[in-house]
């Protein structure tokens, strides 16, 4: 008891002013809940660890470490180049093949890789979600920030291999940081939505592995846009993945740039990170009860 | 000191869970699925009345409290009483059905040890990472990581992953980075049982210090009388969701552990009960559950010795009755039965009204209320009488592992006492080779 009395501090700095305190009300909100900038940006340096853990953690468990980064699209490219670019002899823009479908491999294996961890970051970090707050928007998202890291390995290969072929760089190169940006974008989207169904609906996440799968077919990684019929065209830049892979192969190898699809396909990005951030808000005050 | 302004204030805060029975409310995709093409027939089906497969559960029912900045209120109650659900929404962590409550001050909360620690990652980066995620800055984590490793004793194992740590030295870095936090409102669950004596008595001072020193609002669940006694001035008692008691530590531990509210007595009269199972002959006209002393008891400890008495009034004689006691969890599942059928010697012969008695050790269960139905026989397999649930009995935490390792619903229903070693390094290499060598035989 005598404790509470001598415990009233004599400098009056290491006892917060009553006013100083923030507020917090907990209570049901119904509706949709906007997004707290503030205090995303507040506990912007949990996203940096997070994903510095992810990275190392990627690193550690591989026996190749980050050997493992550079294997797996050069192995990807192979496979690729034998089977689509030598056996069914796709087109490839007047480009070697596995040059032209290790273009497209770089946004598209940043963009699949992220929505796989994405949607299952929930699910495997329950204990983020029942036994401490913190903004959760982060879990998802800190995939998206370690699949930066594979991309820039990536890139490191796929410059090597133009040095190999003689491709010199285009000037457009200078647009890649913003499709780069762009690829996120859309993935970060598409990742939210599954992963706030795959902690939902615990089995959904047997259908990310095919969903991702039919993706790629729907996305020109292997075959250039241009073999896609003119009245498909459309359709096919509602996909966000379409304009992207093919604005990249525009930067990196000087070819025409097709901006009616690169438009479409950015607005139709931004539409599915809208959806994703307002999908996973409206369901995440129901994660700690379902999972 | 206190000013006019609680720390938190709570009111009327509930939370609804809703009770999944059958099919319906998809939790898998499938059943989300199925449900789409079920649609139809069962807004059919619920009209017609047959569609019972949600039940309400109210975790939390009208609770309201103030905390007044500096007070160290302990929570207490038994398993499923709702203090679990009441440290979520003030955490953040679930939202609240109804009510609301307001936190002033920076909220830490400590529902868990550990959270977020990798194994794969060193000591060092766990420390950051799990101080990050208890939401320090980076800058308060390295000017006290000094302390932080100090105070869990790992120094020498900081760039060492943690999955070579041992269970101790785990539990005490994860402690030793929540214990450096530095907000104005701690919330902590259980959290102090895991580690060693002497560790739990650290942290206990380092508790005190947080808030006798620092002036800060602590509030503390826990299953250790003790400690909450020891601990704080102020207890909260949750009954079945609901706020009961509010006052002194002292008070309120003491209502905590005095056994049996009013219905629950060990004594039941179940002549007229509802709940016997339809179709039924009435045989079963009482029970009592006693202790050995023959008091009879509502709660009982693992391993007591408990004799149970049932009156039966048969209206035709029975020649050699087979009674059947069952003990079910407040899941429903069927824990154990001890049924007449396993005595060496049966039953007797009997012609009116007769009591029949069995005694049996209790087994190790989970702490928590177990309800128990009894049936009769007539030497054959089908029940004559039925009554379930004929009465409850609530097996108390008691700390019959002797360790101070806290319990979670995850052991499962029994907890077995055992025994680990560590076999020298000549027996392992050994049985290694003993079991490949098997292996490769069978195969």
């Amino acid at each position: 008891m005598s404790t509470e009395s001598t415990s009233i501090p004599v400098q009056p700095s290491s006892l917060p002013a009553a006013t100083s305190l923030r507020e917090l009300v907990i209570e049901p909100r119904p509706g949709w809940i906007a997004i707290n900038w503030h205090e995303l940006w507040e506990a912007r340096e949990l996203l940096y660890f997070l994903v510095l853990r992810d990275v190392k953690v990627r690193y550690k468990q591989t026996v190749l470490g980050v050997a493992w980064a550079v294997l797996q699209p050069v192995f990807t490219m192979l496979v690729f180049t034998i089977i689509f670019g030598q056996f069914a002899k796709i087109p490839s823009d007047g480009l070697p093949y596995s040059i032209f479908v290790f273009a497209g491999l770089l946004p598209w294996t940043f963009f699949s890789s992220n929505i796989s961890q994405a949607s299952m970051s929930l699910m495997n970090q329950q204990s983020l979600l029942t036994k401490i707050y913190l903004p959760r928007l982060f879990i998802p998202a800190s995939a998206v920030g370690s699949g930066l890291v594979d991309l820039f390995v990536s890139f490191v290969v796929f410059g090597a291999l133009m040095l190999y072929y003689g491709v010199p760089v285009g000037v457009g190169a200078l647009a890649l940081p913003f499709l780069v940006a762009l690829t996120a974008a859309a993935s970060l989207g598409v990742g939210l939505i599954l992963a706030a169904v795959t902690v939902t609906y615990r089995d959904f996440r047997y259908v990310v592995p095919f969903l991702i799968q039919s993706w790629m077919y729907l996305s020109p990684v292997i075959y250039p846009v241009s073999m896609v019929p003119d009245k498909w065209q459309p359709l096919l830049a509602l996909n966000p993945m379409a304009g992207i892979i093919d604005a990249f192969r525009s930067a990196l190898f000087g070819l025409p740039w097709n901006v009616t699809t690169l438009c479409v396909s950015s607005a139709s990005a931004l539409v599915l990170l809208g959806y994703g951030l307002f999908y996973f808000r409206k369901t995440e005050r129901v994660f700690a009860d379902v999972a | 000191m206190n000013s006019a302004q609680p720390a938190i204030s709570a009111d009327s805060l509930s939370k609804l869970y809703r009770l999944n029975h059958g099919g319906a409310g998809a939790k898998t995709f499938r059943d989300l699925l199925t449900g789409i093409a079920q649609a139809p027939f069962k807004r059919f089906r619920q009209l017609s009345g047959s569609d019972e497969s949600m039940e309400d559960f109210w975790a939390l029912q009208d609770v309201s409290f103030d905390v007044m900045p500096g007070e160290v209120v302990g929570i207490v109650g038994r398993n499923g009483a709702g203090k679990s659900t009441l440290l979520k929404i003030l955490s953040r962590i679930v939202e609240p059905t109804r009510g609301r409550a307001i936190m002033r001050g920076r909220v830490a909360s400590l529902l868990e040890v550990g959270t977020g620690f990798h194994p794969e990652l060193t000591g060092r980066e766990n420390v950051y990472l799990n101080g990050s995620i208890l939401g320090m800055k980076k800058l308060e984590i390295d000017a006290r990581f000094d302390e932080i490793v100090a105070f869990a004793e790992i120094e020498k194992f900081l760039d060492t992953p943690v999955k070579r740590y041992s269970s101790g030295m785990y539990v005490r870095l994860a402690f030793a980075v929540a214990a450096h936090l530095q907000p104005e409102i701690l919330i902590v669950d259980e959290v102090l049982a895991v580690g060693d004596a002497e560790f739990q008595k650290k942290c206990l001072g380092k508790m005190r210090d947080v808030s006798s020193g620092e002036g800060r609002t602590v509030l503390f669940v826990s299953h250790n009388m003790a400690a909450v006694t020891a601990l704080c001035k102020r207890a909260l008692l949750f009954e079945r969701g609901r706020l009961v008691a509010d006052g002194p530590a002292s008070t309120v531990v003491e209502q905590y552990l005095r056994p049996a509210s009013e219905q629950v007595t060990g004594v039941y009269d179940l002549r007229n009960s509802p709940a016997r199972v339809e179709g039924s002959t009435t045989i079963i006209v009482g029970a009592r559950v006693l202790d050995q002393s023959g008091e009879p008891i509502s709660a009982a400890v693992p391993l007591q010795r408990i004799r149970v008495e049932v009156d039966l009034d048969p209206p035709t004689p029975m020649r050699t009755p087979m009674v059947d006691l069952a003990f079910n969890n407040s899941r429903g599942e069927r824990i154990f039965a001890v049924g007449s059928y396993f005595s060496p010697t049966p039953l007797e012969k009997t012609s009116g009204p007769t009591t029949v008695a069995v005694t049996f050790t209790m087994p190790p269960l989970y702490p928590g209320q177990y309800d128990f139905h009894i049936a009769i026989m007539p030497f054959s397999t089908r029940y004559i009488d039925h009554v379930t649930p004929a009465g409850t009995l609530e097996v108390l935490h008691d700390d019959y592992l002797h360790t101070s390792y806290p319990y979670f619903p995850e052991m499962g229903s029994i907890l077995v006492a055992s025994e680990w070693e560590t076999l020298p390094v000549q027996a392992t290499v050994e049985n290694a080779r003993r079991s490949s060598e098997r292996g490769s035989v069978e195969i």
